[in-house]
């Protein structure tokens, strides 16, 4: 894709040292390029700045206020008054379990999982690229489609999951309710965020694998490492940074979790099933609380920075191995 | 791979074979699902006990979607939204992009810095002071008001995308069109933006993709019916008590189908993208 240094530079009609023979005059030209760059960043870093800055900057400032909705009326500062509301609200406490338990159902699988596929593909075989194009589809697909999808197959009566598990394999008694309460209903949401996951994962694990060299697999099959010894005594070390980094985005994607939740559940049945994000859209455009929703995202935002630091710092063996 | 006889190799091949195509089938249950059932007429939808085929396939949903249920003016909602977005970000960002790869400037690194530190902060955060922002700019309830935001969202991406590209772009070419007295726009404009069609189209794609799908802002500014982008219409056949499945997944297949297009076509510029780790998940 990049087009390489020597072909690009060899269709260069001047000789290399072509700088060298307009010299002079550099404080005139130095200040004519300060101004070209920032003539070039002033439309773009305007719109990102109104739009993005502006916004994060904002959102801890109306964290500390009861914000009063209607345009122009006065809102009353509380100080870390939302914060401690949050503290309080066993609403919010819920939801952080909820969404603490969909991460331990999405984060563990989506590695495992992603890992075993990745470790089947990294072969010489047929249909390799058919495969990896396949499982990559869901994650191509809007989460918009894939909740409601899931929503349809997860229904109690006439859904097709429990059309598999009770009709077809009698694996259960009776039809699941499963979106009427609330671990169920969190199982439902996992299985949905591990189906549409597990081929980002499975992706970028087989980028790693193909990285490790070829002649160590072979010095240890010539040692008669078998084949799971083989993975954990090569691959698996190997691979051990691009697991932190996968391990710390699925992390954050499960603090994301919003439009599954939101299209298949809607945090009910009598928020049983919310998770943070949900909760906080629900207190900001429905109960317009514009003070809580944000010192409620805000706390999602520190409690993600933190994990990620933390885990970086987990996963880095004292060593430093790369 | 040194060990092992032929056949216990063909077995293992087997196996590995076997395993990858269980999970495929698992991975695609849903998409056919979604695609059976957007066939069956309404009345079946949610028939007992369940048929996975439809016995009588009809196109009546993907008729009855875009006749009576006005989904061609989702559609073009969609398309003009995406389009403008795409362009938009994509010349704001290759701007900004070639001013970071070109010029020494006070403030570089701290204004490279505050685009890294917006691609690390949940898009979610920024949703009430931008919906508050958008309040005062006038911008609820119209598409413009999608198109600024969803530019201005991406331009981070972008613009880090796009920078390491043209910084791998020889400065040579460049000093020999200065030494013939061209402005930086024109380098800009005749040299590194036609050397970066690959980039360009990469980062086109991920930007058109994300506003194509986006769906919470969208949620969030728009009220009337006429300005719905297709994520946004999609969801409201479903009820909460009563959901028109048929036409649902009619209206899924015709909004992911561009999409999945898109994937087969460039499906090697993707799945790179991701496993360079230069693409958010």
């Amino acid at each position: 894709m990049l087009p390489t240094r020597s072909t690009a530079s060899s269709s260069n009609p001047l000789p290399a040292g072509a700088r060298a023979a307009s010299p002079g005059r550099l404080s005139a030209r130095r200040r004519q390029e300060i101004r070209s760059a920032y003539l070039f960043l002033l439309p773009g870093f305007a719109l990102f700045a109104l739009t993005i800055l502006y916004p994060i900057v904002r959102a801890f400032q109306i964290s500390l206020f009861h914000w009063a909705i209607a345009p122009g009326a006065a809102s009353t500062f509380v100080g870390l008054g939302n914060y401690a509301h949050a503290l309080n609200d066993p609403i919010f406490w819920r939801a952080l379990a909820n969404t603490g338990f969909y991460m331990a159902i999405t984060v563990p699988t989506q590695i495992v999982l992603g890992l075993a596929a990745a470790v089947l593909l990294d072969a010489r075989m047929p249909a390799r690229a058919l495969f990896r194009t396949l499982y990559y589809l869901p994650v191509v697909t809007s989460w918009v489609v894939v909740s409601l999808v899931f929503r349809y197959l997860f229904i109690t009566n006439g859904g097709l999951v429990n059309w598999i598990l009770h009709d077809n394999l009698h694996l259960i008694a009776h039809n699941i309710n499963w979106l009427g309460q609330r671990w169920t209903a969190m199982t439902a949401l996992g299985i949905l965020g591990t189906w549409k996951g597990v081929g980002w994962s499975m992706v970028i694990f087989l980028a790693a694998l193909q990285g490790v060299p070829r002649t160590l697999h072979e010095a240890a099959a010539v040692d008669g490492a078998r084949a799971w010894a083989r993975f954990r005594a090569v691959s698996l070390p190997a691979i051990r940074p691009v697991l932190a980094f996968v391990t710390v985005l699925l992390v954050i994607g499960g603090f994301n979790v919003f439009i599954s939740v939101f299209l298949m559940t809607g945090g009910g049945p009598v928020n049983e099933t919310q998770v943070l994000l949900t909760y906080m859209y629900r207190e900001a455009f429905s109960f317009l609380d514009f003070g809580y929703g944000s010192a409620i995202s805000f706390l999602l935002t520190l409690i993600v920075f933190l994990l990620a630091l933390a885990q970086l710092r987990l996963f880095r063996r004292p060593e430093g191995g790369h | 791979m040194v060990v092992g006889s032929a056949s216990q190799r063909r077995a293992a091949m087997g196996l590995r074979l076997a395993l990858l195509t269980l999970g495929l089938v698992v991975l695609l249950l849903p998409f056919v699902y979604m695609l059976t059932t957007s066939f069956k007429p309404n009345a079946m939808v949610l028939e007992i006990p369940l048929k996975f085929f439809p016995q009588h396939p009809t196109t009546a949903n993907y008729v009855s979607d875009w006749t009576s249920n006005h989904f061609a003016r989702y559609f073009l909602n969609s398309v003009i939204v995406a389009v403008a977005t795409t362009t938009a970000a994509l010349l704001l960002s290759s701007m900004m992009a070639f001013a970071f790869a070109r010029f020494r400037f006070p403030g570089r690194g701290l204004l490279f810095g505050l685009l890294l530190i917006a691609l690390m902060v949940p898009t979610m955060m920024m949703l009430i002071p931008q919906f508050l922002l958008a309040r005062h700019l006038l911008l609820l309830d119209s598409l413009l008001g999608l198109v600024v935001f969803y530019t201005g969202g991406n331009l981070a991406f972008d613009t880090f995308l796009l920078r390491s590209f043209f910084q791998d772009i020889p400065v040579e070419l460049e000093e020999a069109m200065v030494v013939d007295g061209a402005s930086s726009w024109t380098r800009y404009w005749r040299l590194i933006l036609p050397l970066s069609r690959p980039a360009l189209a990469t980062a086109a794609i991920f930007t058109f993709l994300a506003s194509w799908d986006e769906f919470t802002w969208a949620l969030t500014i728009i009220n009337d019916p006429s300005r719905y982008t297709l994520p946004i219409a999609i969801t409201m056949f479903q009820g909460q008590h009563s959901t028109s499945w048929g036409l649902v997944f009619a209206a899924s297949v015709i909004a992911i189908a561009p999409v999945l297009v898109t994937f087969a076509i460039f499906q090697r510029q993707f799945i790179a993208g991701i496993a360079s780790g230069a693409v958010k998940a």
